[in-house]
């Protein structure tokens, strides 16, 4: 009996492990209303062409003049929302994992896909999806990276490199992207990988100087080694929007 | 029988004490005027903020810093903390959010549309014209510790800019203007010449062609799958300059909206056609104009003189890579016309204004600071960061500066010469330049003037149909969006007081209504109460 039993809890505990993957979610995740896109047809679509798509909140960037930016992503790629027509009210319902219908425009912006011009709707009776990232080491300076443009992703065993500041010293970070902030602005910070060394930054509207992201940047050392996670945000070229570090 | 006098009286004085606050509260009453102390308090420490924009450039930050530190060498009982910004509509946010709360910055770099919005809360802003005299504390005054320029060594078209309503509410920091910044290999492929005077005939004509591609979608021009051939980076100045240029309605100087006209709606179609023509796009739409350009994917860019040193093959500034930057030969001039022979083009540029505080030694400080900004010392450093001339006439003919000019070349960098031919642009165009008028509304329907480029462009780009209908509902979008049938004719937000706050909602003077009565009630109902105890005592 006790064997039995054993053998159905690891049981039970597997399938529980095994539903997990991929994000957590409800299991009609990826059911899309009708007429609602699927990621595969938005990325399809024409620039300048109307979409309409079902995804999932994962962060909130900005909220300005009635206008919202957000990080979505369902379970087949990401979206990202830029100045969305959204009232204080729903912005502050736009909590992560929340199911939104939005219907915009697409449109690229410095080599950003993006839906601009956007209308957002809660769905009600949604359910719920928090992306798992996806690492996303392996792909950086190869083509096949910005297919993921915009989802969350996670970068493991990063050097960081020394970037120069207005003094002419090399630092861990910078204040923007040439020194020439203050704390509350941007932080810049090199990394290497192999041979290549790529920028990426906190971005100072989705993670201020009060997060903890924040402060650990601002701790940094040249050469120390670091795990990462964050958006895979793209301005002439890959410019991840990092969330969390972890030194090592 | 005394106490109770008192008590009665003292509950008198409360009710009207409080029912004056109450009645008073509408708007944020803000503070007394400012007046000029008689004498600069050394023996007291003042700690001021200074929020100020720089262009993300590290060599501006830099001035700050040094002109802060500077400053506090000669003044070391004045603090100024630095807080800095890369856009003016963030400043402008926090600065409206701040007055409320009477926790707005001691000094601001601004634009005068913002500053009518800023004196909407009375007493805010400073008037300067008293104190720019002052005989001991005014521009270049006797107490001042520095060598300032007096009020005549400003550029007097700079300062006329930064009046509202007959006052002075600010002074220029630094001026700029537009500039065209051209591929003039890219033009000369197409078969043309840069002319002195670019007209928008020959934009719109070189652009349409330069948008031609072959059978697999490649540009002729460049052989790239990008080409935006004309860009430009503000449609609000766009659009505010081709009407000026047209000597088009806009607004009138007390605030009358005139913008949605036959000639607006020209402009516009006009645009539209180029767009369906692949000749035109924006900074909003596409992204940076000098990251197209140094790129060879654009042959005309129009932005600030003071992005260029943004601009072109050897631009010490760059947000693309390296391998991406293309050479070419980079030719300046002023932004299309009209009427070549009667160019107009825009003045822009920071502003310093300084907010009133209620100690009145604060505020002298703060006035020091702001003064200090217009020394030789920080007008130079500042102006050779960028396209920008400085303020005034005793920088702008100093020694330092000639020399600074006539390096044009010398390297990339300080020297550039993209950077040193767009500040002889705004040199030798003052006269040529405009801006517009200024009310409590002004920075809305600036804002609404570039939206109906923005929007015109997209609807093209979107395949949907622009006609005389899509224009009507333009401009009814733009007038509701920007609230603009509100602004009309309102007058000028300097004027303060209830012109410029409005009525009082409905539900306000309910609810102050309500308060008074409340409290004449109470008033009543103790000095009833007082008078019986009197009788009672009588008895």
């Amino acid at each position: 009996m006790k064997k039995i039993l054993a053998v159905v809890l690891v049981l039970v505990m597997a399938l529980g492990l095994v539903a997990c993957g991929g994000g957590s979610s409800d299991d009609d995740a990826a059911t899309k209303s009708e007429g609602v896109m699927t990621h595969e047809e938005y990325v399809a679509a024409e620039l300048d062409t109307e979409v309409v798509v079902e995804t999932y909140v994962q962060a909130k960037q900005s909220w300005w003049e009635d206008k919202a930016t957000l990080y979505t992503q369902d379970q087949d790629g990401a979206y990202f929302i830029y100045d969305a027509a959204c009232s204080q009210e729903l912005y502050d319902e736009l909590v992560p994992g929340t199911k939104i219908k939005v219907t915009g425009y697409k449109g690229e912006w410095a080599g950003e896909v993006e839906i601009m011009d956007a209308t957002i709707e809660v769905v009600e009776g949604g359910d719920t999806f928090i992306a798992e990232a996806i690492d996303a080491t392996a792909m950086l300076g190869t083509d096949e990276l910005i297919a993921h443009q915009n989802e969350f992703v996670s970068f493991t065993d990063l050097t960081i490199a020394p970037s120069v500041d207005p003094e002419g010293n090399e630092v861990a970070f910078l204040y923007n992207w040439d020194g020439s902030g203050q704390d509350g602005n941007d932080l810049y910070f090199n990394v290497t990988v192999g041979d290549a060394t790529y920028q990426f930054l906190v971005e100072s509207y989705l993670c201020d100087n009060t997060t903890d992201v924040y402060a650990a940047v601002k701790a940094l050392e040249i050469g120390q080694v670091i795990d990462a996670e964050g958006f895979l945000y793209w301005y002439e070229g890959v410019n991840p929007h990092i969330t969390a570090i972890t030194v090592k | 029988m005394m106490k109770l006098k008192k008590f009665t009286a003292v509950t008198l004085v409360l009710v009207l004490l409080c029912t004056t606050l109450l009645t008073g509260c509408h708007g944020n009453r803000g503070m007394d005027a400012f007046e000029i102390p008689e004498e600069f308090d050394t023996s007291r420490n003042y700690e001021i903020t200074f929020w100020a924009k720089n262009d993300t450039n590290k060599t501006q930050t830099a001035i700050y810093e040094k002109a802060i530190a500077d400053f506090q060498k000669l003044y070391p009982n004045i603090t100024v903390n630095l807080r800095l910004y890369t856009d003016y509509g963030r400043i402008y946010n926090d600065v409206i959010t701040n007055i409320s709360t009477n926790t707005t910055p001691n000094v601001c770099i601004t634009y005068p549309d913002h500053i009518a919005t800023y004196l909407t809360g009375t007493n805010s802003v400073i008037p300067l014209d008293e104190i720019m005299i002052d005989e001991a504390y005014g521009l270049g005054g006797s107490e001042v510790k520095f060598d300032a320029p007096t009020k005549d060594e400003i550029i007097p078209k700079f300062l006329d800019e930064c009046m509202l309503n007959g006052k002075y509410y600010a002074l220029p920091y630094m001026r700029s203007t537009e500039a065209l910044y051209i591929n003039k290999d890219f033009v000369e492929k197409l078969g043309y010449e840069v002319p002195d005077v670019v007209t928008w005939d020959f934009i719109w004509e070189v652009s349409d062609k330069a948008a031609e591609m072959d059978a697999e979608g490649n540009f002729l021009l460049n052989g790239q799958k990008v080409m935006i051939p004309f860009i430009y980076k503000s449609t609000d100045n766009m659009m505010i300059q081709m009407l000026k240029q047209k000597d088009a309605g806009y607004s009138t100087e007390s605030g009358e909206i005139l913008i949605f006209n036959d000639t607006t709606e020209e402009l516009l179609f006009n645009i539209a056609e180029h767009v369906k023509k692949g000749a035109f796009s924006t900074f909003k739409i596409s992204s940076y104009p000098a990251n197209f350009l140094n790129a060879g994917q654009c042959v005309f860019a129009v932005d600030s003189t003071a992005g260029a040193t943004w601009m072109g093959t050897y631009a010490p500034l760059s947000d693309i890579a390296e391998d991406k930057f293309t050479v070419f030969e980079t030719e300046v001039r002023m932004i299309p016309q009209f009427d070549p022979e009667n160019p107009k083009m825009i003045s822009q540029g920071p502003s310093v204004c300084v907010f009133n505080k209620e100690d009145p030694q604060e505020v002298l400080a703060s006035w020091l600071f702001t003064q200090y900004l217009l020394t030789n010392d920080v007008q130079i450093a500042y102006s050779q960061t960028e396209g920008y001339a400085p303020v005034t006439s005793k920088a702008q003919e100093s020694d330092l500066y000639a020399d600074y000019l006539a390096r044009a070349g010398q390297d990339n960098n300080l020297y550039y010469d993209v950077k040193l031919e767009a500040t002889k642009l705004i040199l030798d165009n003052v006269d040529n330049t405009f801006v517009t008028p200024v009310f409590n509304g002004s920075a809305s329907l600036r804002d609404a003037s570039g939206q109906m480029i923005e929007n015109v462009t997209k609807s093209i780009n979107r395949k949907q149909t622009v006609d005389d209908e899509y224009m009507r509902n333009l401009f009814d979008d733009m007038t509701s969006l920007y609230r603009l049938n509100q602004i009309s004719g309102q007058g000028n937000a300097a004027s303060g007081g209830k012109d410029s706050l409005g009525p009082l909602p409905v539900t306000s003077v309910v609810l102050l209504g309500t308060l008074v009565c409340v409290w004449v009630g109470i008033g009543l109902y103790t000095g009833s109460q007082a008078l019986k105890k009197k009788k009672m005592s009588g008895k």
